[in-house]
């Protein structure tokens, strides 16, 4: 048995420990003392009128995730003092699920806009089904910065923003050119979609995970079909787990020099932009040719893929050409001052911040924090390929970009070997769903740590999926890169975080 | 900086010559919205409208011999289960993505399409060769911004057509629409549309905007455009590629013939 199918059937029995509410403080304290790390929470409705919530965390130097579940008996304790990044699950709980967190330290809304009326919580099972949120007011819980003389002023930006860009508002609090404060205001995008899957069979939710985050369609079908794959106990043919590791890099190539081009755009180094863009199309393009989509939709399912690819002859001399025309390109970007004179030491996030507040991805490797999914918890065919994970030390937005950099590399020099070790055979297995399963599913998606956790009821269909994307954790994190910095450097920032409003808001 | 301008003078022309002459328009391999082939079809099967996740094959109530199904391309998301779950060759996968209409009824699958396409109102002809659009996401996923952004790189270079995106409504003609319209931007998307000058007005790019797609429904999603805003061009995919977002935006000028009508690609 190979290492990763090893792991897939451990992970289908994680250890769950439950707990009272009153033991959480303690086990938090603990987790974090011995270098582990919480990745998220989320509550479910086991059956009507009664909650359970369920804690994620990682332990050091171990490839399954420990569950913590904790049956409410009133409000519970927050645990945001303790573990920062756990703040925004605990205002999602409170909105989507209406349970109280004693002594939260940001208690207003988070999911819901703050005019919205709803009958009940959203994922109460007494929920109308189909009734939509109503805004009845405007009002907002903003912070009251005023300054003595009223000299602190507030500038609302969006949620319809310039170009084409996702809507989202960001408020910025400001004297001059400096930001003193900074909020933004999402979900705004917020479509329910996790409720979308309640009651689906498990094939149908691929359809809706591929279209939670367009631009990490392939990540998220992923992580949803390892989470059902781990509840079904199903092993994924090696054929498949390969083509599946090819698939994600290629997902990681496009999504990366889109992100390189993009933030060309901010710096306004023209030709450097449309060159950017110019190699995230002939990506796209690739993708289209082997899959028939450009965004690498339609192709994975439970148990394998939807159908073989063929990569065939093809596919290594393109990825080879692109592999050239990249490194050109990022030797011209590192040498332009003008371009690094913007991105070095701008956005610095520090090493104890980001873990802290739960930074994931490019951004928290970018600041020192050396976690990849793949390595440390290997999927697919990961723990039979070898992978390097770039780390920088400096936090700002240079060591962002020099960690997407390497990673395109990595991405490119990875792939020639997934062709050459490409086995044969079927690539896509039955499986059986047990009334009752439920499974935990990750993938390191071009953004960060994305995870499905999917629950089946007893008739076989899917009765809860939270989805933990790489876009909420980033989001947490970036305003403390704003505050105290200045108006000039914010869009270069933002593009340095490389954020989806959408993954994030679901 | 000479550097770039030198590395942007040795790459050539890197801009595809369609949509003004004929050759590559980069869409090699897509998959596109599946044919309906009602000749095809098994007595009894229901094999496609059960698996379609967004309703948009379903079975014909009255059995006249005639078609048995109704197909809706404003609902296909394109995820092309319909084509796997067919036993025969009534549905098949298909390039086509040329889908932007100017009428809802001529997405509907029909076994008479008629062959003239009408031709756009008079008043937007007078900016054929120069249109505004300002954009608003009202939910989507991300990934027809993703096709959006993606106009403006130099393999589309959509400026050379004469059209562009602006940041005012005040300054725009075209307000083009993605998402399912959530419960909060509803009032922004009006507003928004509220802003614009007369003569304006509203094409629907993506599923979603159509028809609500995949996230249609449920507490926090709408149903598309429909009931929100008067919609002139419809243009579904998921998300469509640029060349069809182009394909609809010069359709719309009266520069391209409409290529879509009862449902499928009429010659």
């Amino acid at each position: 048995m190979s290492m990763s199918q090893h792991i897939a059937e451990r992970a289908s029995e994680s250890q769950i420990v439950s707990l009272h509410p009153s033991e959480l403080k303690d086990a938090a304290t603990r987790l974090l003392k011995s270098d582990g790390r919480m990745q998220m929470a989320y509550a479910w409705y086991p059956e009507p009128g009664r909650i359970e919530l369920r804690y994620v965390a990682s332990i050091a130097g171990q490839p399954e995730f420990a569950i913590w579940r904790c049956e409410p008996d009133g409000p519970v304790p927050s645990l945001a003092g303790i573990c920062p990044l756990l703040s925004w699950y605990e205002r999602e709980i409170m909105d989507l699920f209406g349970v109280e967190f004693l002594d939260h330290p940001q208690r207003h809304r988070l999911v819901l806009h703050d005019g919205a009326v709803a009958p009940c919580p959203p994922f109460d099972p007494a929920y109308p089904p189909d009734a939509l949120l109503q805004i009845r007011s405007a009002k907002q819980s903003i912070p009251d910065i005023g300054g003595a003389n009223g000299d602190v002023q507030l500038l609302p930006f969006g949620p319809v923003r310039g170009d084409v860009l996702e809507s989202g508002e960001f408020l910025f609090f400001y004297i001059g050119e400096a930001i003193l404060h900074y909020q933004p205001r999402l979900f705004f995008k917020h479509r329910g979609m996790e409720k979308r899957f309640e009651g689906l069979p498990a094939e149908r939710g691929i359809v809706l995970a591929e279209r939670v985050s367009g631009v990490g369609s392939l990540a998220h079908a992923l992580a949803y079909c390892q989470a059902v794959e781990a509840a079904a106990n199903c092993t994924v043919p090696p054929r498949a787990r390969f083509l599946r590791v090819l698939l994600a890099e290629l997902e990681r190539l496009y999504n990366h020099l889109h992100y390189l081009g993009h933030l060309c755009h901010t710096t306004t180094l023209k030709v450097g932009e449309a060159e950017g863009k110019l190699l995230e199309e002939r990506a796209k393009q690739l993708n289209c040719r082997l899959t028939g989509s450009r965004l690498l939709r339609s192709i994975l399912t439970v148990g394998g893929l939807r159908r073989d690819l063929s990569p065939g002859e093809w596919l290594g001399p393109e990825l080879e050409a692109l592999r050239q025309a990249f490194a050109a390109y990022a030797r011209h970007l590192e040498n332009t001052n003008s371009h690094l004179d913007r991105l070095i030491t701008t956005g610095k996030l520090d090493r104890r911040v980001a873990f802290d507040q739960g930074a994931t991805g490019p951004v928290e490797r970018g600041s020192g924090v050396d976690r990849d999914l793949r390595r440390d918890h290997p999927y697919a065919a990961y723990s039979e390929l070898p992978l390097e994970v770039a780390v920088r030390e400096e936090g700002d937005a240079q060591a962002r970009v020099q960690v997407r950099m390497a990673e395109i590399e990595a991405s490119i020099a990875l792939m020639p070997r997934v062709l050459l070790e490409l086995p044969d055979g079927p690539v896509r297995s039955d499986y059986e769903i047990e009334p009752g399963a439920e499974g935990l599913g990750w993938s390191e998606s071009p953004r960060g740590t994305l995870f499905y956790a999917v629950h089946f009821g007893e008739d076989g269909k899917l009765k809860r999926v939270k989805i933990k994307s790489p876009s909420f954790s980033n989001w947490r994190v970036f305003p403390f890169t704003v505050h105290d910095t200045n108006m000039m450097d914010y869009a270069i920032n933002e593009a340095s975080f490389g954020l989806t409003i959408a993954g994030c808001d679901r | 900086m000479p550097q770039w301008t030198l590395l942007g003078l040795l790459q050539g022309k890197r801009t595809a010559p369609w949509p003004l002459s004929e050759g590559d328009d980069g869409q090699a391999g897509f998959l596109g919205m599946p044919r309906y082939q009602p000749g095809e079809c098994l007595e009894d099967c229901r094999a496609c409208a059960e698996v379609c996740p967004t309703k948009a094959i379903t079975m014909r109530a009255e059995d006249n011999g005639g078609p048995r199904l109704d197909v809706d391309y404003g609902r296909c998301i394109v995820c092309q289960l319909c084509t796997e779950a067919c036993p025969t060759d009534a549905m098949t996968t298909s390039p086509d993505w040329a889908f932007g209409v100017r009428r809802r009824e001529d997405l509907k699958w029909t076994d008479h399409p008629s062959t003239s396409s009408e031709a756009g109102p008079s008043a937007c002809r007078s900016f054929r060769r120069s249109l505004h659009i300002r954009h608003v996401d009202a939910g989507s996923c991300n990934g027809c911004e993703s096709e959006l952004q993606a106009l403006n790189n130099p393999f589309y270079n959509l400026h050379r057509l004469g059209i562009f995106f602006t940041a005012s409504p005040r300054f725009a003609d075209l307000l083009l629409v993605t998402g399912p319209v959530t419960y909060a931007m509803h009032g922004p998307l009006r507003a928004t549309y509220e802003g614009m000058a007369e003569q304006r007005w509203v094409m629907a790019v993506g599923t979603c905007a159509v028809s609500g797609g995949i996230a249609e429904g449920g507490y926090a999603s709408g149903h598309g455009l429909e009931g929100v805003l008067p919609v002139d061009v419809y243009l579904p995919g998921c998300p469509p590629n640029p060349a069809a977002v182009i394909q609809a935006l010069l359709m719309f000028l009266d520069r391209m013939p409409q290529r879509v009508n009862g449902g499928q690609i009429v010659e």
